[in-house]
């Protein structure tokens, strides 16, 4: 079992999760919880026919080109959530970040399945689960581990899963923005790692790079708060957090 | 014409959702990891580039995207 690969895969899955779990109460308190959870289940059964379908399919592939590969797509992944992190932590603060998510409730059936609910709820899971799908498979084949990223995704939709059903106020206190941003930096981290291992560089303290990497990605989103809150700001105001709209 | 639409909406669908709202940063990254393995194949060590660069590119993109927001949208 490789514990970093459990570890960095169940903190991505759990941002997904989050948003999962969202959108399924959202269906469920607003709709049908019936629609809601068999929706959920249909999401989930794709997300799991996914993982297996392309880790089978990783896994007669030599180690150094699904590196290059998943090193760049992880790399440009990670990046997208870091950028996301640091504009919406400056123009939101690092307060929770939590979303409600709207759900039309206008035409809900009185009697009988309520096939709106279902598809939103399908719908949301399987784009969510398709964010997933893709950090199990890339971590887990770039590091030849795809056993301990399962676990870590698994792990990650069991637990938070369970505490969304048990209570969703423990879900909504996460802090997902500086969750984003630290996920971030860690799958940058990685993707620069194996990017680079793909095209046969060697790190400087072997996988001990990993861990400079994701200081040095994290400090830098930090760093990079302060400038964004500058440059977010009316010239002649610099003292002031943007507004959420600005960032949009 | 069903099935066009149909491929360029799955097309655009995969490039928003690996590349997103930046292409430049993808553009970027693809450059530097060759930019790397020409460094690697001259003898030069290169693990120091493709950091160097994906921070380099994040600010670029972060001041683009904050420019951006500022600019006032013109009325309709």
């Amino acid at each position: 079992m490789n514990a970093t690969v459990a570890v960095t895969t169940f903190l991505a899955a759990g941002i997904e999760v989050i948003e999962m779990v969202a959108i399924v109460v959202a269906v469920g308190s607003t709709r049908s919880w019936r629609a809601a959870l068999v929706g959920a289940a249909g999401g989930l059964v794709v997300l799991t026919a996914l993982i297996t379908v392309l880790g089978t399919a990783l896994r007669d592939v030599p180690l150094q080109p699904i590196r290059l590969v998943v090193g760049a797509l992880l790399l440009v992944f990670g990046l997208q959530w870091l950028r996301k992190g640091v504009l919406r932590i400056a123009a939101q603060g690092w307060a929770i970040g939590q979303g409600e998510e709207h759900v039309d409730e206008s035409d809900v059936p009185p009697d009988g399945f309520d096939w709106t609910g279902f598809v939103l709820s399908f719908k949301g899971v399987t784009l969510e689960g398709l964010e997933i799908a893709i950090i199990v498979v890339a971590v887990g084949g770039a590091s030849g581990a795809i056993g301990s990223a399962i676990i870590g995704a698994a792990a990650a939709v069991i637990v938070l899963a369970a505490v969304g059903a048990a209570t969703y106020r423990l879900i909504a206190r996460i802090p997902r923005r500086a969750l984003q941003l630290f996920v971030g930096s860690l799958l940058s981290a990685f993707g620069t790692f194996w990017a680079a291992l793909g095209v046969g560089v060697r790190w400087p303290g072997g996988d001990l790079a990993l861990l400079y990497l994701v200081a040095l990605y994290a400090c830098t989103g930090v760093v990079l708060l302060h400038f964004v809150r500058r440059w977010q700001a009316p010239p002649g105001r610099h003292d002031r957090t943007a507004t959420s709209e600005e960032v949009r | 014409m069903i099935v066009v639409r149909w491929i360029r909406a799955f097309t655009r669908f995969w490039i928003d959702f690996i590349v997103g709202d930046d292409w430049t940063v993808a553009a970027t990254v693809l450059g530097a990891i060759l930019v790397t393995w020409g460094l690697v194949r001259s003898g030069i060590p290169a693990w120091w580039f493709l950091p160097t660069a994906v921070i380099g590119i994040t600010v670029v993109s972060l001041r683009r995207a904050t420019k951006e927001a500022r600019r006032p949208t013109p009325p309709r």
